[in-house]
């Protein structure tokens, strides 16, 4: 293509009027404007989980542990451990699909970026809830500021999680704050203190060159910073296993497959987040087939990504075979872990590696099927490095009731476990019933500026 | 008989804090003999052992003893018994797994099965070599993965050796447990029964150790009874032991005792070939053990499943 072509191929580009931006901005505040009957079900229902959680856990911390929570010596974390790594992962969704998208200028991005923001503040909230109900005395929980030690893995973990919680909550913040005046400026027929709230949240703005130029700088420079933030939470999260000296977690690997699992849950999560939202609030238009199609190609290299450290994290050691690892290997790959294990190997590795490779499999459908598939499976994963390990010590487990040598988690677990999901979509429902959750000056932004991958996409 | 019991213990305590101190106390009373302030005579002899690994028979007068104080303060825990390392030696060879020293265990801690502080379990290192009884405490380490790793300093090793658990500072995180390649620490998930007990039998001070099993929510293990071992005891797990497997000493003074023998500690390290659990992890344990030769006992298989009920 001669760069004359491409130059024509530039003034035939079509942005839009001010009519069509008035339409954009009614669909995009749409959701927000107006919440059906399905909508107030579906938050009801959350609701509805998300007290059965509560209600579960008042009963963990009034009766006795031992009948209500199937945790014993051995396997002393749970699924409360395994979901919190699960709800880690998550909000790393926030660095890939808004801050490396952005930086890398895959212009895709911009009507991504604010799902992928809300979804990581809420992943990572829900991560913090988790490690609270996996703890033996919640009532001491400031003990860790009072008495914090820097050598512990955990104090270095409450660190980076708070600095990514922060800075997460500030990048959403920051490009939502010409939005809040779109809100303020738009929305009809609100409750006086949403709209007081929009001009509180909204500091003023008008949208005047300098403020833009403000706005800008502060979202790049804050784009920056989240990444090595996401980065780091993650890869101490990987530390608070990796610094013991169990064979299941004693791996230099241990960071980086951490990190690289996240990446393809936070593709998975994406895709189904962009599904969900297209279909129930009738985003089409702005979250197209084209975010698919790309999506589907992430997700395979992410695969293949986390399928290379899996084989450095399974295959050598299991090639070794050293008695220290083989009691822990063998159980994962012939023991009672063996149909959990190749499942997710098969599911959550192999599957989305191999079908999106083909267009047929990154339409809206079959990639959302798929993508529903790799986050169970991802969060069955967790549990598989959380969990069987812990049930296969250096020295042998004898002289123990039957409850303690198998762990399966009891209901008030589950249903804590469920409460924290419900937790999380409904911060993100609640999110986007407030606030629009596509940013309508991303998109105007890349459509005024004739980016190529969003008008040019057949 | 009650009361018997702590008479005994009484000379138990005597016996041994003369055996294991004795050094130092022996020169303590050749200097005052020296210079001509020895007290009065009571007439009452005792035996102490010498620095060159003699027992000689003094005077009660020339000797100083311990304080009987059981209540040691919150900074005491944390700080160890001055002058101290503690160690074990365990005698692989003299462990018929008759489980005396867990019930002792457990009736000093006030612990009901299953949780065990000192466990015995049926080791086989290989399929060709001969399988053998293998107790198993805290070792507590030199090198302990699990103080590393706590968050508030609720767990710590101490001037003494002891690495201890403060049960009003734990959260119940259970990273130490996670971290304890042994598996040697156990949480308070308030087990009913366990509830139960502990109404029926609180815990005083006279009995117990500073690893309280009542504290619900929160880790415990063996605690290598530093109360005892400030008064000069021996922990239960060792003098329960019909066969005299378990000896508890003192590194400093070189001397280990099961309560009916002692012995120097690095010639019995020496001459037994003794070795400490996975010394490849860089633990460092203050346990050592003795291999299962020249047994005492034929190995016997248990006869019985322990702990099964839930």
């Amino acid at each position: 293509m001669s760069l004359n072509q491409i130059k024509s191929d530039k003034t035939t580009y079509e942005t839009f009027t001010q009519e069509e931006y008035m339409v954009m901005k009614d669909e995009l505040l749409r959701p927000v404007q107006r919440t059906g009957k399905w909508g107030k079900a579906w938050i009801a229902f959350l609701v509805v989980v998300c007290l059965a959680g509560l209600y579960a856990y008042y009963i963990q911390e009034t009766r006795s542990k031992y009948l209500t929570v199937s945790l014993r010596d051995y396997t002393m974390w749970g699924v409360y451990i395994s979901n919190f790594v699960f709800f880690v992962a998550l909000s790393l969704i926030g660095v890939l699909m808004s801050a490396v998208l952005k930086l890398t200028h895959f212009e895709w991005y911009r009507p991504l970026s604010r799902i992928a923001e809300v979804i990581a503040v809420a992943a990572i909230m829900l991560a913090g809830v988790s490690i609270v109900a996996a703890m033996g005395r919640p009532d001491r929980l400031h003990f860790l500021f009072l008495h914090g030690r820097i050598q512990s893995p955990i104090v270095w973990d409450i660190i980076v999680i708070i600095t990514y919680i922060t800075t997460s909550l500030i990048l959403l913040f920051i490009p939502l704050i010409p939005s809040l005046a779109t809100c303020k400026n738009h929305l009809h027929n609100k409750p006086k203190w949403q709209m007081k709230m929009y001009e509180w949240l909204s500091f003023g703005w008008e949208g005047t060159p300098e403020q833009w130029k403000i706005l800008k700088k502060s979202i790049r420079i804050l784009t920056v910073l989240v990444i090595p933030l996401g980065v780091s939470i993650h890869t101490v999260t990987a530390w608070l296993f990796a610094t013991t000296l169990r064979a299941e977690w004693d791996s230099t690997n241990f960071g980086a497959y951490f990190v690289s699992g996240a990446f393809l849950l936070g593709v998975a999560g994406m895709i189904v987040a962009v599904a969900i939202f297209r279909k129930a609030y009738k985003l089409e238009k702005y979250l197209t087939p084209m975010h698919f199609d790309k999506l589907g190609q992430a997700l395979v290299l992410m695969s293949f990504i986390y399928i290379y450290f899996n084989v450095n994290e399974y295959l050598v050691p299991a090639y070794k075979m050293s008695s220290l690892h083989a009691n822990h290997l063998l159980n994962l790959f012939t023991g009672d872990e063996a149909a959990v294990y190749w499942s997710v190997v098969f599911f959550g590795m192999f599957m989305p590696a191999i079908l999106p490779l083909f267009r047929s499999m990154r339409k809206p459908v079959p990639l959302t099927i798929i993508a529903v598939v790799v986050v169970i499976a991802a969060w069955f994963k967790r549990y598989l490095i959380v969990i069987p390990g812990l049930a296969h010590p250096y020295l042998p487990i004898q002289d123990v009731p039957e409850s303690w040598k198998h762990y399966s988690p009891s209901l008030v677990e589950m249903t804590i476990v469920a409460a924290t999901f419900a937790a999380m979509m409904l911060i993100v429902t609640l999110f986007s019933r407030f606030f629009p959750i596509i940013s309508v000056w991303e998109v105007a932004e890349g459509k005024l500026e004739g980016k190529d991958e969003i008008i040019n996409y057949k | 008989m009650k009361e018997e019991n702590e008479q005994n213990s009484r000379r138990k305590f005597l016996k041994f804090g003369l055996l294991a101190g004795g050094a130092t106390l022996t020169a303590l009373g050749l200097q005052q003999n020296i210079l001509g302030e020895a007290k009065a005579t009571t007439g009452e002899k005792v035996k102490v052992m010498t620095a060159d690994g003699k027992l000689v028979e003094v005077d009660s007068a020339l000797v100083n003893h311990h304080a009987a104080d059981t209540h040691l303060t919150q900074d005491q825990i944390r700080q160890g018994i001055e002058g101290r390392r503690f160690v074990m030696v365990i005698d692989l060879a003299r462990c018929a797994n008759e489980r005396k020293c867990i019930e002792g265990c457990q009736k000093m801690h006030n612990t009901l099965p299953p949780i065990e502080y000192i466990k015995v379990k049926r080791m086989q290192d290989a399929e060709l070599t001969a399988p053998y009884w293998f107790p198993q405490p805290c070792y507590h380490c030199d090198n302990p993965p699990c103080t590393k790793v706590c968050p508030v300093d609720a767990t710590f090793k101490r001037t003494d050796g002891i690495v201890a658990i403060d049960s009003d500072r734990c959260i119940g995180c259970k990273f130490c447990m996670a971290a304890c390649p042994y598996s040697a620490r156990s949480f308070n998930f308030g087990r009913p029964q366990q509830e139960a007990y502990d109404k029926k039998n609180p815990c005083d001070d006279d009995h117990c150790c500073t690893t309280k099993a009542s504290t619900v929510g929160t880790v415990s293990k063996c605690d290598f009874c530093p109360e005892h071992a400030a008064k000069g005891e021996l922990p239960k797990c060792v003098t329960e032991c019909p066969n005299g497997t378990i000896f508890f000493g003192d590194e400093n003074e070189d001397t280990v005792s099961n309560g009916e023998e002692t012995f120097r500690l690095s010639e019995l390290l020496k001459s037994r070939a003794a070795y400490r659990q996975f010394e490849e992890l860089g633990t460092k344990p203050r346990v050592y053990y003795l291999p299962p030769v020249e047994r005492q006992f034929p190995f016997e298989e248990a006869k019985e499943a322990h702990n099964r009920e839930e």
